[in-house]
């Protein structure tokens, strides 16, 4: 594109870049972490990463979809956090730690 | 009374004995147990007498008294029924078997009174007889050698009986596994019968015999008989598969008696005399068979000559006599071959238990050596020995006399016989005669060699009866077969009642030219004094000069030493045949075995471990690791896609 400067004309390709940037640091602290709390916020930040890319697909197209799925993911995103977080509290209970390697006891 | 009753009886009564006694078998009593044994055999012995006199009251033609149990086996055309059958032969042998065998189950009464296990030793003793009247009331050869190897378990069972002595239980398994070899032999010889006649019934086979015999080695019927032979020399200790029967002897002496003289080791002569007419078909067999009863007779007889210990001479001189037998069946003469074995289940049964007398009177001593002018204190076991020495010997008019004479006579006589095996058979009653005085002079005779501190007494009643009783049948047990001859000059002419009697089963010899009676009086003749010459001669060495067979013996050391060594055949058995089988199977045990094919079992568990450690994190459990192994996937897909889009 003639006459466009990568810094100041933000478009569609600057979200799509920073949203894959976060979904790669998310994906990388889900499989390297062993924290599970800091696991879970990995997972909050890849589908936020989603989220941007939906928004700014959405901005782009100039369509309502992108936005309601978001919706859709945040809410999903606070159940599974619920649920996340009610497992680490079980899992410090017994434990006192909330690594993710305690997360086999649970195969019984 | 119903025949079927009676059969009933006499085949499971032992066998109820049996188990009543082997359910109890820690009470130690020797009295309850050998009371209910002996009842468990004396029932027998009263229904095998009902069952004769039956059998006498009716003509030849319907001498047959049959038991059908069940179908035993039913496959295409082979049927072998659970059939029991008291013919002419089989009355006989179960006179003998139930009549001997009360009396020696009698005499374990007082012989193992002292004994621990004793009501165990009882039940072994039932389960013998109820095996063996199964061998011998069978109709046919699977059934007779279910009862075959019934014995055999028994006999191995009894021989080891005091198993916490190792050579004693070392000489069970002896017996045992020379049986086996002879076991298999009978068992090949009774697939080739099968395949040729398609029948394994007794009567069936004798009936589908050919008329003429047949010649040459490889015909069915002379392969059928051969393996047969080997299954006889096998349970009849003959050469060369004899060299179980004087081990045996590690048994009590009631055992012996019972089942290592007077019933088990004649049931290879029993089988040969059942399918006479199968064996009648096959000279070249009957060559055989008369040739190794000679050798067997001269053979075991030498051997008999300078063993010391009391039972195993006996042992010895039983091979011999089952030599005889067998000689007179290779002959042709069945009759003779059933005589002698009834005769000689009389006298050896009597000799046998008047060693085992001897042995619980001088504390467990069986050396002849240590014994001598036993007369004295035994004087009612050494009558009744007397009597069997006079009846094994040959003197008339005792049992032996008549039943070995016939069997010396046959083999001159019949056209089956030869002059050589007349030669040897009459050496073997020279060598006999010889033996057994030795043993008398050493055992009763001459100077006390009793160490001090044994002080022997004679034995008891329930002891004592059973040998006057067999002394008795010794004694007369010879006139059922008075040859012609004889029976000419005495009142009645009374003769050859045996063979009268066994007429309608065991086949008269064909071509049995007319008896000489000059020749077979000079026969008789000269059989009789090389006996009594030969007795005269061992009294003459072992009581009057005890030096003289020392100085013999000096002079032919070698042979001495090669005799007094039985021929070393245990020593070559063990250097050509134990050894070698069990190196073999030490290579193939270690060379192929461990360092073969367990090595390809171990190599094949190796690779699938491998193979499967290297896809083993696929499946670890580790929740991080799945993911990552999504997120390689998702990007290696999505990389395939950008490069093919």
């Amino acid at each position: 594109m003639p006459g466009t400067d990568l810094f100041l004309d933000i478009g569609l390709g600057h979200y799509l870049v920073l949203s894959a940037l976060l979904f790669s640091c998310g994906l990388a602290g889900v499989l390297l972490r062993r924290n599970v709390l800091v696991i879970l916020m990995s997972i909050e930040l890849m589908l936020n990463a989603v989220n941007i890319s939906f928004i700014a697909f959405s901005r782009y197209l100039g369509l309502l979809e992108g936005q309601i799925m978001v919706f859709f993911v945040m809410t999903i995103a606070a159940a599974e956090a619920a649920v996340g977080l009610a497992l680490a509290v079980a899992i410090f209970k017994r434990f006192k730690e909330v690594n993710i390697r305690y997360f086999e006891h649970l195969k019984g | 009374m119903n025949t079927d009753v009676l059969m009933s009886l006499l085949l499971f009564t032992p066998l109820i004995g049996f188990l009543i006694n082997g359910l109890r078998y820690r009470q130690p009593t020797a009295i309850l147990s050998g009371s209910i044994a002996t009842a468990a055999a004396a029932i027998p012995f009263v229904a095998a007498v009902l069952l004769f006199v039956e059998l006498q009251g009716r003509d030849e033609a319907s001498r047959q008294i049959v038991l059908n149990l069940f179908d035993w086996i039913h496959v295409g055309t082979l049927n072998i029924k659970a059939e029991f059958m008291v013919d002419a032969v089989s009355a006989l042998m179960i006179l003998v078997v139930t009549g001997v065998g009360s009396l020696i189950h009698l005499f374990s009464i007082g012989y193992m009174s002292h004994d621990k296990g004793v009501t165990k030793y009882f039940a072994y003793l039932n389960l013998f007889l109820f095996n063996m009247l199964i061998l011998v009331l069978g109709t046919s050869l699977p059934v007779m050698f279910v009862g075959w190897e019934g014995v055999g378990l028994c006999s191995y069972l009894l021989i080891g009986y005091w198993f916490t002595d190792d050579k004693k239980a070392a000489a069970g398994m002896k017996a045992f596994i020379a049986n086996r070899v002879g076991d298999a032999a009978f068992l090949i010889g009774m697939f080739i019968l099968f395949m040729e006649f398609g029948t394994l019934n007794f009567y069936e086979l004798n009936a589908a015999m050919p008329a003429d015999p047949m010649t040459g080695w490889l015909n069915p019927i002379t392969l059928g008989t051969l393996f047969l032979f080997i299954g006889a020399t096998g349970k009849s200790a003959q050469i060369p598969l004899y060299v179980w029967l004087p081990d045996a002897m590690a048994g009590p002496t009631p055992v012996s008696a019972l089942i290592h003289a007077a019933t088990m080791v004649t049931a290879g002569v029993y089988m040969i005399v059942r399918l006479n007419a199968v064996f009648l078909t096959a000279p070249q067999t009957l060559l055989i068979v008369a040739i190794i009863g000679a050798a067997t007779a001269v053979f075991a007889a030498t051997i008999g000559l300078l063993q010391n210990d009391i039972k195993k001479v006996l042992a010895y001189s039983t091979v011999s006599q089952l030599g005889y037998m067998f000689l007179a069946c290779g002959v042709g003469a069945f009759g003779a071959g059933m005589f002698h074995l009834m005769t000689h289940a009389f006298f050896k049964a009597l000799m046998f238990l008047g060693s085992g007398s001897v042995i619980h009177a001088m504390h467990e001593e069986q050396d002849i050596r240590k014994m001598g002018g036993l007369r004295k204190y035994l004087p009612i076991t050494h009558w009744t020995f007397v009597v069997g020495w006079i009846a094994i010997i040959g003197l008339p008019p005792f049992a032996g006399f008549f039943s070995k004479d016939e069997i010396l006579w046959m083999s001159f006589h019949s056209p089956f016989g030869h002059e050589a095996l007349w030669a040897l058979g009459a050496i073997g009653a020279t060598l006999t005669a010889f033996y057994m005085t030795r043993l008398m002079a050493l055992t009763f005779w001459g100077k006390s060699r009793v160490p001090k501190d044994v002080h022997p007494h004679e034995s008891p009643a329930v002891m004592t009866i059973p040998l006057i009783a067999l002394a008795i049948l010794s004694a007369v047990g010879g006139f059922m077969g008075i040859p012609h001859v004889l029976g000419e000059i005495l009142p009645g002419h009374p003769h050859h009642w045996l063979e009268h009697w066994l007429h309608g089963v065991v086949k008269p010899i064909p071509g049995l030219g007319h008896a000489d009676a000059t020749l077979e009086y000079s026969l008789m003749g000269v059989s009789v004094f090389l006996a009594a010459a030969s007795s005269f001669l061992a009294y003459h060495f072992y009581v009057r000069s005890p030096e003289t067979p020392r100085r013999l013996a000096e002079s032919m050391a070698k042979l001495h030493k090669v005799i007094y060594n039985k021929y070393y055949v245990d020593e070559i058995y063990e250097a050509a045949l134990i050894q070698p089988t069990v190196k073999g199977s030490e290579v193939l045990w270690y060379r192929v075995d461990v360092k073969f094919i367990d090595k390809i079992t171990y190599v094949l568990a190796d690779l699938t471990k491998g193979a499967g450690g290297l896809v083993r994190s696929l499946q670890n459990g580790n929740i991080q690791q799945y993911a990552m192994y999504l997120s390689l996937g998702v990007i290696v897909a999505l990389g395939f896609l950008m490069a093919g889009g």
